[in-house]
């Protein structure tokens, strides 16, 4: 029986198409609802943009959340996340993660610390922290 | 509204993240490197690119309305609870420049890995760089079988910047990765002040 399995029946052909040569099932576009960027609030998410959990959100369980959002916040859940971070657990793109992450910001589920503006590098303090960890590791 | 904590003078109450690009050709060891320092393995994320990438990308007679997708390795290091400093290997291909900014911005320092039989390869980073007044060192991956050139020697064929700083490495081994994280660090610092003092004399 499963020999046959690659030459397949007639009503198997249709998941011949869902492998991994074709990419992913579900479009990024769907899932942001055709959006390419975050919404009204116009923020655009650094890779290091850290993502953290309100303790005092409405639950992840309202409404107009999708399974992608949900995703997201449960990876924020043991830990603050990257940007980055949640892009590689979640497996989606960057610029999903963003429009996603910016609709979770505007129902107030996540607050999203921003980096260091490139001109103000932090200051002496911080960075001999960080040798002296670099140093311990 | 939008919450920021873009301050710093808060110290340890917001956490705070730095990063650091890893640049250089393709095939010198970016990966490595993030690998031997990441407390992680390194992750890799995509970032999907739409029409803007492919006219930025002047291939002949191509003119298919592809998405490309192009992955950035990176890796992470937890300096202490609220405090890490994330790693991002750039995209090799310079067709992916327009990322580099991206990245770049708001970088503390970039690390440029060089290859001694390829030191051209990294001509690119190390411009973009320069031009763009972002700390950065140049580390020599010591391929095994790679003839060995002194840190002067690589200094001056790349014919560098006074007071940059050139490390020998091996990409693959954590000490000699941390090495040159630290020297980048310092640097950095050094730039940092040298701009604080310049702008107020």
């Amino acid at each position: 029986m499963n020999e046959n399995m690659t030459t397949g029946a007639p009503h198997e052909q249709g998941s011949q198409w869902y492998d991994n040569e074709a990419g992913p099932l579900v479009r990024p576009y769907a899932m942001t609802g055709g959006r390419t960027r975050p919404g009204p609030t116009g923020v655009r998410f650094d890779l290091i943009a850290l993502v953290t959990l309100d303790p005092a959100a409405p639950g992840a369980d309202g409404t107009g959340l999708g399974p992608e959002h949900r995703t997201l916040v449960d990876l924020c859940h043991t830990e603050t996340q990257s940007v980055a971070e949640l892009a590689a657990g979640s497996d989606l793109p960057v610029g999903v993660v963003r429009v996603l992450l910016g609709d979770l910001l505007e129902l107030g589920c996540v607050t999203v610390s921003r980096p260091v503006p490139p001109a103000q590098l932090p200051d002496e303090r911080i960075l001999r922290e960080v040798i002296e960890g670099l140093r311990a590791l | 509204m939008v919450s920021e904590h873009s301050d710093t003078a808060g110290g340890d109450s917001a956490p705070l993240a730095l990063k650091i690009l890893v640049a250089g050709g393709f095939g010198v060891g970016k990966t490595t490197l993030v690998g031997a320092v990441s407390e992680i393995k390194p992750l890799r994320t995509e970032e999907l690119l739409s029409e803007v990438g492919q006219l930025v990308d002047d291939t002949d007679g191509v003119d298919q309305k592809v998405t490309t997708t192009v992955a950035m390795d990176f890796g992470r290091i937890t300096i202490r609870s609220g405090l890490s400093l994330y790693l991002f290997g750039t995209p090799g291909q310079d067709r992916f420049w327009f990322l580099w900014d991206e990245l770049s911005q708001g970088a503390l320092g970039a690390v440029v890995l060089a290859d001694t039989r390829r030191l051209e390869d990294c001509f690119p980073a190390v411009d973009y760089f320069e031009h763009r007044h972002i700390p950065f060192v140049v580390a020599v991956n010591c391929f095994t079988g790679a003839r060995s050139y002194g840190a002067p020697e690589v200094l001056r064929a790349l014919d560098l910047d006074k007071g940059t700083p050139v490390v020998l490495c091996d990409a693959r081994d954590r000490d000699s990765g941390k090495e040159v994280l630290i020297r980048l660090v310092e640097y950095a610092g050094r730039m940092h002040t040298a701009r604080l003092l310049d702008s107020v004399s």
